[in-house]
């Protein structure tokens, strides 16, 4: 609870095409956006209530997305705060990349009903939607709760805990020793303490890299589409690409031969790989060869295998389901609106996810959205964008651990005694509980009597 | 029993240790007739465990104690017999001075300044009833032998004398501590007005005669040659007296213990109350640490007219055969005669939840409750209640606003913020690591946060408080010299800087710029400082501490801003959270349990969640 900070979210329902906008209120809004904004005018300097027209870009200086940007100055907002709305480009990628750099820059993840919250609380709104406004509140952060517990599951929550530990566990003994002075314990490392730190800000970072789900909304997820020669790989991009909730981009790469696609299925982003060659030639293997087909396939995140419904499988075929054995695979039987060849429902059968298609018909294109969601564990990806909300909060409360973890490792630098990193290593322990909901403090102290023997 | 009436008094105090004796100087400084009762006035301002005063954090609130005009910190200084500076390697939010105490002659030293304080009378008696009018405001108090006085206020200070018992091994008696009586009828009397008791447990070790130690097998541990006052009045200080010793268990210890751990009374059920998890029994420490070799066991002196060893660490509730053979087992204790049984003693206690900040009782006006009655442990945590409680029972009585201290002025505000507001199921011990401002909250500064509001509550001379304004004064000046004064890259400074093992300059810089270097300070760069005026010592520590750390203070003052906002946010008084729509049963039935008066304070309690406030924030609003 905290009515300094400067919130945002996108205000917009996700996935439903036209223009997405990401809203902020606070203090801090407008020199926040002005941070990430490339126009004509820093948005510091223009009128209340106008429209500009610019870049956002990242800390680092890359183009995001093209935008038009609203800023309204307090106290004539619906928040009575300064509010500054960002109307990106319609994709869902580019509204979350504009959302996530505003949070990297200092706004916070704004909670389910917050905007309304606040006017509430500035006095904008009056007392009969009150209950509206309670309601609200209640059955975002309850679900919101249920999701993240649920959702974050497995391998990313496990990490976060036990970076969580550790730091945890260093306090108490750095806290044991400081509260304790005269007990004989254990001496503190401090040059252990230091690696740990750095170890620390690493997996942090990783997490923010790689954790699947945030990769995947950031990124999309790496898909090799492969068959024999015409198949039908270049009409399925072709079908998937040319949806109209779908946005196409084209990403140069660092060589002429590897050439990245989106493709956009609901809200999943599919980032498909070498679709140059698919595109030029229809033919993948022949093309580049099975050494290279190998390599991306091995790359790959996803690998969609399209089999003809007509055709008996060929040594293609053969070599392709050799290849992709230990991927996450799905088979796509195209051309199934006529009769299925018997021998490649059989050798379809090897495979775990298979779905009759048809690029023509447009048939099985929901159950490959679906099936897909299915494999990388996304569950239902709700149109008031719950999952983004569960993710970006996640990330948010990784970037800020990240920064406290960062902020900890210079006062060492600066020669410090490490007991003058409290702050930041407690804040960084409290980003990551935000998580889990736990608090610090009494944790620390948990952790000073479970683990080391003092009294008198 | 006939009762009769023995006079009126505007406060009483029920209870003469640590909590009882600062209460009932503030009360009657403030200009409330006062009257402190104590079961045996001879064991006033006791220590009947440790004798040593202060210690980590235990530090910082003494000179908190002294900066609100206070008492424990003077009598600390008067009859301290060695001073140390724990943590002096560390960072300065972690420092803390702790003393070996004289133990009789603290005792008689506050005694004395109890007698000699106006508007104060001391009783020895014991306080068998309090009496309640139909608002449930104070009444009287009633002593055991059938004297009844008039009072509108009562503190209840009672340590662990309600309901005392003390347990050796499988024997148990009723008693007070140190052998002193019980209070045995009050509990009941409180227990019947609805008071929230618990019952907790702490211990004391034994003691031992020096005479029979044999101290060259032991390592010696002398006090500081530069010794720092408690009080920021002391100005004459003692020096050390005497010396402490360490020694070892060792592995026959740990058989003894352990073959013998089925007689211990914590082991086999005997002992109910709940004990502080910073002070285990020895035997506990031996069977939760396992792997651990050896415990550190400190032998320390009680007083300078006496040789009477306190056996720091080996605090234990086993048999009195077993104690012995276990002390006989330590390397120099060989031969050594035990002079008073090590035992656990339990007490009755009540939920501190029930209680304001100021202390007073929220459903009963005028009673008050501070130290270990309230189920905190320790004499320098009883000292900061007693004192907050004497000084909210004197300005009541006299018409004036409630005096709180909330967690980001000082560990005395902390510690009532977390046993009001959060509550405590074993005896709570002050930490460094139980306040989130620690680096804000040293003891070096406790006069500078706390001296103004010491004086504003009357509880400060308009002399000291002069001489505070005056040391501020220089403080600030320096402060800004220094941020002023430009240091150029003379052959000089470059020779000082390499010296010192620093970057030598190559353009002009700031004084500050250069103390902040972490292998530089204040006091190091003086040759270079030309214009540098004579300060004393304490001036040029804070000039120090502040410049060097000035980026994290920040910080922390960004901290406590917000903590601030939230706790400005105040919650009516008689707000029906029954009839909140939209908040959690759980979170309904603690906030109605215990009624925060801010915003801050319900975001503290357990079970109430950020939904939770925000349903709250609007239904205040």
């Amino acid at each position: 609870m905290n009515f300094d900070s400067t919130i945002a979210a996108i205000s917009t329902p996700l996935g439903t095409g036209g223009i997405a906008i990401v809203r902020m209120s606070g203090d801090k809004s407008i020199e926040i956006a002005d941070k990430l904004f490339r126009g004509k005018k820093s948005l510091l300097d223009v009128k209340s209530h106008t429209i500009h027209y610019g870049n956002i870009v990242s800390l680092d200086g890359a183009v995001i997305d093209e935008v038009m940007v609203s800023v309204m100055r307090a106290p004539n907002t619906y928040t009575k705060e300064d509010v500054v709305e960002i109307n990106c480009h319609g994709s869902v990628y580019g509204a979350r990349r504009v959302l996530e750099e505003l949070i990297k820059s200092g706004a916070s993840l704004a909670e389910g009903g917050e905007f309304t919250k606040r006017a509430f609380l500035n006095g904008r709104i009056d007392l009969t939607k009150v209950e509206a406004v309670i309601d609200i509140i209640n059955s975002k952060t309850s679900s919101a709760h249920t999701l993240g517990v649920n959702q974050l599951g497995g391998v990313l929550s496990h990490k976060i805990n036990e970076i969580r530990e550790n730091l945890l566990s260093l306090t108490s003994h750095l806290q044991a020793l400081l509260d304790f002075p005269e007990e004989g314990l254990e001496p503190f490392g401090e040059d252990e303490y230091y690696d740990i730190l750095k170890n620390t800000e690493k997996n942090i970072s990783q997490l923010i890299e790689t954790s699947d789900k945030g990769r995947i909304i950031r990124d999309g997820i790496e898909t090799v589409i492969c068959g024999k020669p015409n198949v039908g790989k270049s009409s399925l991009l072709n079908l998937l690409s040319g949806t109209d909730r779908a946005i196409v981009t084209e990403i140069e790469g660092t060589t002429r031969d590897s050439i990245e696609e989106y493709v956009y299925m609901d809200d999943v982003a599919l980032k498909v790989i070498d679709t140059a060659g698919i595109r030029e030639t229809g033919d993948t293997v022949e093309k580049i060869g099975v050494e290279k087909s190998k390599k991306l396939i091995e790359g790959a995140s996803l690998v969609i295998f399209i089999l003809d419904a007509l055709t008996p499988p060929d040594e293609n075929d053969i070599l392709i389901g050799d290849l992709v054995s230990d991927k996450k695979t799905i088979v796509l039987i195209n051309k199934s609106e006529k009769d299925i060849n018997p021998d490649t429902k059989k050798f379809s059968e090897k495979f775990e996810n298979v779905i009759e298609f048809s690029v023509k018909e447009e048939k099985g294109v929901r159950e490959l959205g679906d099936k897909i969601k299915e494999l990388f564990e996304l569950g239902e990806l709700e149109s008031d964008n719950t999952e983004a909300i569960i993710n970006m909060r996640h990330k948010e409360a990784l970037f800020k651990a990240q920064k406290a973890v960062m902020g900890a490792i210079e006062t060492l630098d600066m020669g410090m005694s490490p007991d003058m990193t409290f702050i930041d290593v407690e804040n960084a322990i409290s980003h990551l509980g935000e998580i889990t909901g736990l608090t610090v403090s009494e944790e620390i102290v948990d952790g000073i009597f479970h683990k080391f023997c003092v009294g008198k | 029993m006939e009762i009769y009436d023995a006079g009126s008094y505007d406060v009483a105090v029920v209870g003469g240790g640590h909590a009882g004796c600062e209460a009932a100087f503030a009360s009657a400084r403030l200009g409330s007739s006062t009257i402190m009762f104590a079961i045996n006035l001879d064991t006033v301002a006791n220590l009947p465990c440790n004798p040593c005063i202060g210690g980590t954090a235990k530090g910082h609130l003494v000179r908190e104690i002294d900066a609100l005009g206070g008492e424990m910190g003077k009598v600390a200084d008067a009859t301290f017999i060695q001073s140390r500076v724990l943590n002096k390697g560390k960072g300065p939010a972690v420092y803390s001075l702790r003393v070996q105490s004289d133990r009789r002659a603290y005792q008689q030293e506050m005694k004395h300044r109890l007698e000699k304080c106006e508007n104060l009378d001391i009783k020895q008696a014991e306080i068998t009833h309090i009496e309640f009018n139909e608002d449930n405001s104070v009444k009287s108090v009633i002593t055991n032998i059938g004297a009844r006085y008039s009072v509108k206020a009562v503190i209840i200070a009672t340590g662990t004398f309600l309901k005392g018992k003390v347990i050796v091994g499988d024997v148990a008696y009723s008693s007070g501590p140190d052998g002193v009586f019980p209070a045995d009828s009050l509990s009941d009397c409180l227990k019947e007005k609805g008071l929230p008791l618990m019952r907790f447990k702490t211990g004391t070790p034994a003691r031992i005669n020096a005479n029979t130690v044999d101290f060259s097998k032991m390592e010696v541990q002398t006090g500081d040659e530069e010794i720092t006052p408690f009080s920021f009045e002391t100005e004459k200080l003692g020096e050390n007296k005497v010396n402490c010793y360490l020694t070892y268990t060792n592995a026959e210890t740990h058989k003894i213990i352990l073959d013998n751990l089925h007689r211990s009374p914590l082991y086999s059920g005997k002992i109910e109350g709940i004990g502080p998890r910073y002070c285990p029994s020895i035997e506990d420490k031996v069977v939760r640490f396992k792997d651990k070799e050896r415990h550190q066991i400190f032998v320390e002196p009680m007083g300078l007219t006496t040789d009477e060893m306190y056996i720091q660490g080996f605090s234990t509730s086993l048999p009195e055969d077993v104690q012995i053979k276990m002390i006989h087992s330590l390397p120099g204790l060989e031969n050594a005669k035990m002079m008073r049984t090590a035992y656990a003693i339990e007490y009755d206690c009540v939920d501190a939840t029930a209680l304001k900040a100021t202390l007073e009782f929220k459903d009963y006006p005028g009673l008050y409750g501070a130290g270990q009655f309230n189920g905190t442990s320790g004499y320098e945590e009883a000292a900061a209640q007693g004192l907050v409680a004497g000084i909210n029972a004197a300005r009541k009585i006299s018409g004036k606003s409630d005096f709180t201290l909330d967690r980001s002025q000082c560990y005395i505000g902390t510690l009532i913020d977390d046993i009001t507001v959060k509550g405590t199921n074993e005896p709570y011990r002050m930490m460094t690591s139980r306040s989130e401002y620690r680096l804000l909250l040293r003891q070096d500064n406790a006069d500078l946060r706390l001296t103004p509001l010491g004086y504003e509550i009357g509880l400060i001379s308009e002399e000291r408080y002069n001489r505070f304004l005056e040391k501020k004064r220089l403080i600030e000046e320096e402060i800004d010299r220094v941020e002023h004064t430009n240091i150029g890259p003379s052959e000089e400074t470059n020779n000082l800087l390499s010296s010192l093992g620093s970057t030598p300059l190559k353009t002009g810089v700031k004084l500050s710029e250069l103390i902040k270097r972490p292998e530089l300070d204040y006091e190091v760069l003086c040759p270079i400082d030309k214009n540098r005026p004579e300060l004393d010592k304490y001036i040029k520590e804070q000039v120090h501490i502040q410049i060097k750390y000035d980026g994290y203070i920040k910080k922390q003052i960004e901290q406590v801003e917000k903590f601030k906002k939230l706790e400005d946010k105040l919650i009516p008084e008689g707000i029906d959270y029954q009839s909140i729509k939209g908040l959690r049963l759980e979170a309904r039935q603690k906030l109605d349990k215990i009624r925060p008066v801010s915003i801050g304070q319900a975001s503290r309690i357990s079970g109430v969640s950020p939904a939770d406030i925000g349903v709250l924030l609007i239904s205040i609003q």
